[in-house]
């Protein structure tokens, strides 16, 4: 029988309000998911109410002042601070983003942060990604190519070739689109998810590789690509701006053709 | 110290770090059979070196320039202001070639030629016959060049099936009681457990440390770690006076806007409109190196020349060049400019100022990578089991100033020398020695005491403190009076972490503990960075000191080499800069007047 509850121990509960303890006009709250896997507590929600004038703009920069000056048991990733290294992915707003490119004031009211959903909480804001991280080995993101360059240089690709992993090659690894993606938070046992099928078009469409009949072999399957049912939530929610859903469309597209 | 389990490994290396050095070096351990732990406080494509934006040089010769290695070695030693090491240097530009070559082999996804070679851009300070015109050498990925080569990295290591351990935070060094390094301790940040990882060569592979100061184009996470463990390990650091200011910082977030949207035609000017580096550098222009880029802004500003309400900043123009080669050469500035400043670059100037971006100091090493200190009257005497590559490493390359496109060379070319290195000394599988206890109990009683820190001051009030002193006294301009002011004021904040407090005292994910461990980590290296600039009394590079406006090289050309002891006394020494090249395949490159 199906339980449609949560169970006790996942219930969200109120947690502790910490109110600004100085005047200000421009004052924003924060709801902030806490979780700690060193006592059996419920997972709670923390509000801390912001002096914006003294905060920088963005929804990471919230998190570090909070963690600086308000409660230094705060956790989360975060590294580059500027969208490039994808270390805080979470969901913010209801969307899930990298939070160093999210700025408050595209937030109205209150500003709810939780972790990456359906993902394994190591504690508050830091997901287990080491499933996802082990979907990346599996479809061998690297060259695959026998021939060597006929000049001992660099391989030839010409600017038209090159320009078809525009929009591939850029992916932060934040997976982002991967936790707001129903189907793999159904099934992400045996489903790659967008981000790691995005890696797996990049190198399906690099001139320089060689094996692109293999990895299109590997990915025929009915759960590991044709669990995309194209519900777009991936492309919404990617902070880079790229498209995962268009190259999960593209491969299916080529396994097409081949039959 | 019961409390905590202590789980061993045994390695033939053992890498520490996993950006760009690192995993250039793990790589070529591992697919030449050494048995490799990479250990990494961030997963490998987080680490600092995806940030890199601009190109990586060498001398290719694909826009059919006639360059060469010779022209890339003079330029970077002429960069240095002649306190780089010409052996290094030599080292470094002729062994370019191959190793971007195996870049691109390795799949990284270089922008092209028409002819479909790798594109190369111009970059400050990098020019074709000595100085004549502005070269372009820098082999670039769009404006995100570091990405395209960490990831791929990283995709290699994959590849060989590399051994990483990832989240696991270096506490020290495992030294011997002869000197010599036997691996490191970790803490697991996931399950909080310590690892001792045992390895007959250790590779420091950590990266700077900006997060020494307040505003810095460094991620979060440079807090110069290995730095940290090798003064705590009673060896030196060299040339730490020398931090390098890059001068296209968004005004403001600190964020970097690339010195190729300069090489694609971007140009500076103050508030009156005027292209000021036309009067500081009339060949280079906005293509000057960058510590004579920032000191020019710097004066602009302080005789009122500033952009914006306050004067504080300066205007980078990209509004003149076409659309779509912005599109295709420069979209991740583009995209930051946007998110960051709020400005359209096809329309408006970006708001720039020098920030903080580079360390040319750090941990003294040959150009095999090893890692060396004095011992009697030998400068240069090898420390046994103990490698340092990359930002972390002083080798020195990039002496009292780095140019751009350098640091993901020296990070590919300096991990390449250290796994070949690694390869010809180390005999693959051999037993490890015993280790006393006591070596293991000391790293863990510093471990233990700070993770029961129960003073008075948060962690963020302290580095805050620090942050500022190191911002306003180690500057792009120094002086005497700021910097004896500055000595003192940090030595006074030292004394704060004895009275800081961790409120989180769990040992799961415990990022209350890693952020003091990594305050402490600064905190030897501001001290460090801050008296090496005390000391120094000339101006050089990166290290202008109003007091001493000129180059000295008859008292100055040498390297600074500073100790740190356990009371926070430091002790200062000095190191012969290398004049001489490598091989005779190159003149060593006399000192000159520094005219761009």
């Amino acid at each position: 029988m199906a339980d449609f509850a949560l169970p006790k121990n996942s219930k969200v509960l109120k947690g502790i309000d910490y109110p600004l303890e100085t005047d200000s006009k421009n004052t924003r709250k924060v709801n902030v998911y806490r979780w700690s896997p060193d006592d059996d507590e419920n997972p709670r929600i923390d509000s801390y109410t912001l002096d914006l004038d003294k905060c920088g703009p963005m929804v990471l920069d919230a998190l570090i002042k909070i963690k600086d000056e308000i409660d230094s048991s705060l956790t989360f990733r975060r590294s580059c601070r500027e969208g490039i290294c994808g270390s805080c992915s979470m969901n913010v707003d209801g969307t899930n983003t990298l939070s160093c490119l999210k700025s408050m004031d595209d937030i109205k009211g209150d500003i709810n942060i939780y972790p990456l959903p359906h993902m394994d909480i190591i504690k508050d804001l830091v997901p287990d990604l080491s499933k996802a991280y082990a979907q990346l080995t599996s479809i061998k993101p690297w060259l695959q190519s026998e021939t060597p360059a006929v000049d001992g240089r660099e391989r030839r690709q010409s600017p038209e070739e090159r320009e078809k992993i525009d929009g591939l090659w850029e992916c932060v690894l934040c997976f982002s689109c991967t936790a707001s993606c129903p189907s793999y938070w159904w099934n992400s046992d045996k489903y790659l998810g967008p981000a790691v099928l995005l890696q797996a078009y990049r190198w399906i469409v690099d001139s320089r590789d060689e094996n692109t009949g293999e990895r299109l072999d590997a990915l025929e399957d009915p759960f590991k690509l044709y669990r995309c049912h194209t519900i777009m939530n991936c492309t919404q929610t990617c902070p880079k701006g790229l498209n995962p859903a268009k190259a999960i469309g593209e491969i299916k597209k080529l396994q097409l053709e081949r039959q | 110290m019961s409390d905590y389990e202590i789980i061993d490994h045994e390695h033939d290396v053992v890498v520490v770090g996993a950006g760009g050095a690192g995993l250039r070096a793990t790589l070529g351990m591992v697919a030449g059979g050494l048995k490799t732990a990479c250990v990494t406080k961030v997963f490998p494509t987080r680490s600092h070196t995806v940030a890199a934006q601009g190109g990586i040089g060498a001398a290719l010769n694909n826009m059919g320039e006639n360059d060469s290695w010779q022209f890339h070695m003079y330029d970077t030693v002429k960069g240095s202001d002649w306190l780089g090491d010409q052996d290094a240097i030599e080292y470094m530009c002729k062994n370019a070639i191959p190793s971007i070559t195996e870049l691109e082999n390795f799949g990284v996804p270089f922008s092209r030629t028409d002819e479909g070679k790798v594109y190369q851009r111009p970059f400050g300070g990098h020019t074709l016959d000595y100085g004549k015109s502005m070269a372009r050498r820098a082999c670039a990925a769009a404006d995100r060049t570091g990405h395209a080569i960490l990831h791929t990295l990283y995709q290699q290591c994959l590849k060989h099936q590399a051994e990483f351990f990832v989240e696991y935070i270096v506490l020290d060094l495992l030294m011997d009681e002869n000197g010599a390094c036997k691996g490191v301790i970790a803490l697991c940040m996931e399950d909080g457990k310590l690892h001792r990882f045992r390895g007959h060569q250790t590779v420091l592979a950590t990266g700077g440390y900006g997060r020494a100061y307040f505003s810095c184009t460094s991620a979060h996470t440079c807090t110069g770690d290995g730095n940290a463990m090798v003064l705590r390990a009673s060896l030196p650091l060299q040339d730490m006076e020398f931090v390098q200011f890059h001068p296209t910082g968004v005004y403001g977030a600190g964020v970097l806007i690339t010195e190729g949207s300069r090489g694609e035609g971007g140009y500076l000017t103050n508030s009156e409109g005027e292209r000021f580096m036309e009067r500081y550098a009339p060949t280079a222009k906005d293509l000057a190196s960058r510590d004579v880029v920032s000191r020019s802004m710097t004066i602009e500003i302080n005789e009122g020349r500033g952009v914006g309400p306050n004067k504080d900043h300066i205007f980078m123009h990209l509004e003149h060049i076409d659309p779509a080669t912005l599109h295709m050469r420069l979209p991740g500035i583009s995209e930051t400019a946007k998110i960051f400043c709020g400005v359209d670059v096809t329309k408006e100037p970006i708001p720039v100022l020098p920030t903080v971006h580079y360390n040319m100091g750090g941990i003294p090493t040959n150009y095999h990578g090893e890692v060396v200190t004095r011992k009697g009257k030998d400068q240069s005497s090898v420390v046994s089991g103990l490698m340092a590559i990359g930002e972390a490493a002083c080798v020195s390359v990039h002496g009292a100033n780095r140019l751009g496109t350098n640091s993901l060379l020296d990070i590919v070319v300096f991990g390449r020398a250290a796994a070949q290195r690694a390869l010809k000394t180390l005999e693959k599988g051999s037993s490890h020695s015993p280790l006393s206890s006591s070596v293991t109990d000391k790293i863990v009683s510093r471990l233990d005491k700070m993770r029961h820190a129960a003073g008075d001051t948060s962690v963020g009030e302290v580095r805050n403190s620090m942050q500022n002193i190191m911002q306003k006294h180690a500057a792009v301009f120094r002086s005497t009076s700021s910097l004896t002011e500055g000595v003192n004021k940090i030595e006074t904040i030292t004394k704060g972490m004895d009275s800081i407090v961790i409120k989180d005292r769990s040992l799961i994910f415990n990022t209350d503990l890693v952020e003091a461990l990594e305050l402490d980590n600064l905190m030897q290296q501001a001290i460090v960075t801050i008296k090496s600039a005390e000391q120094r009394k000339e101006s050089r590079g990166a290290h202008s000191h109003e007091d001493f406006p000129d180059r000295d090289d008859k008292n100055w050309m040498k390297h600074t080499v500073m100790w740190l002891n356990d009371k926070m006394k430091t002790k200062v020494d000095y190191r012969d800069v290398h004049q001489n090249t490598l091989t005779n395949e190159v003149q060593s490159i006399p000192p000159a007047a520094r005219v761009y």
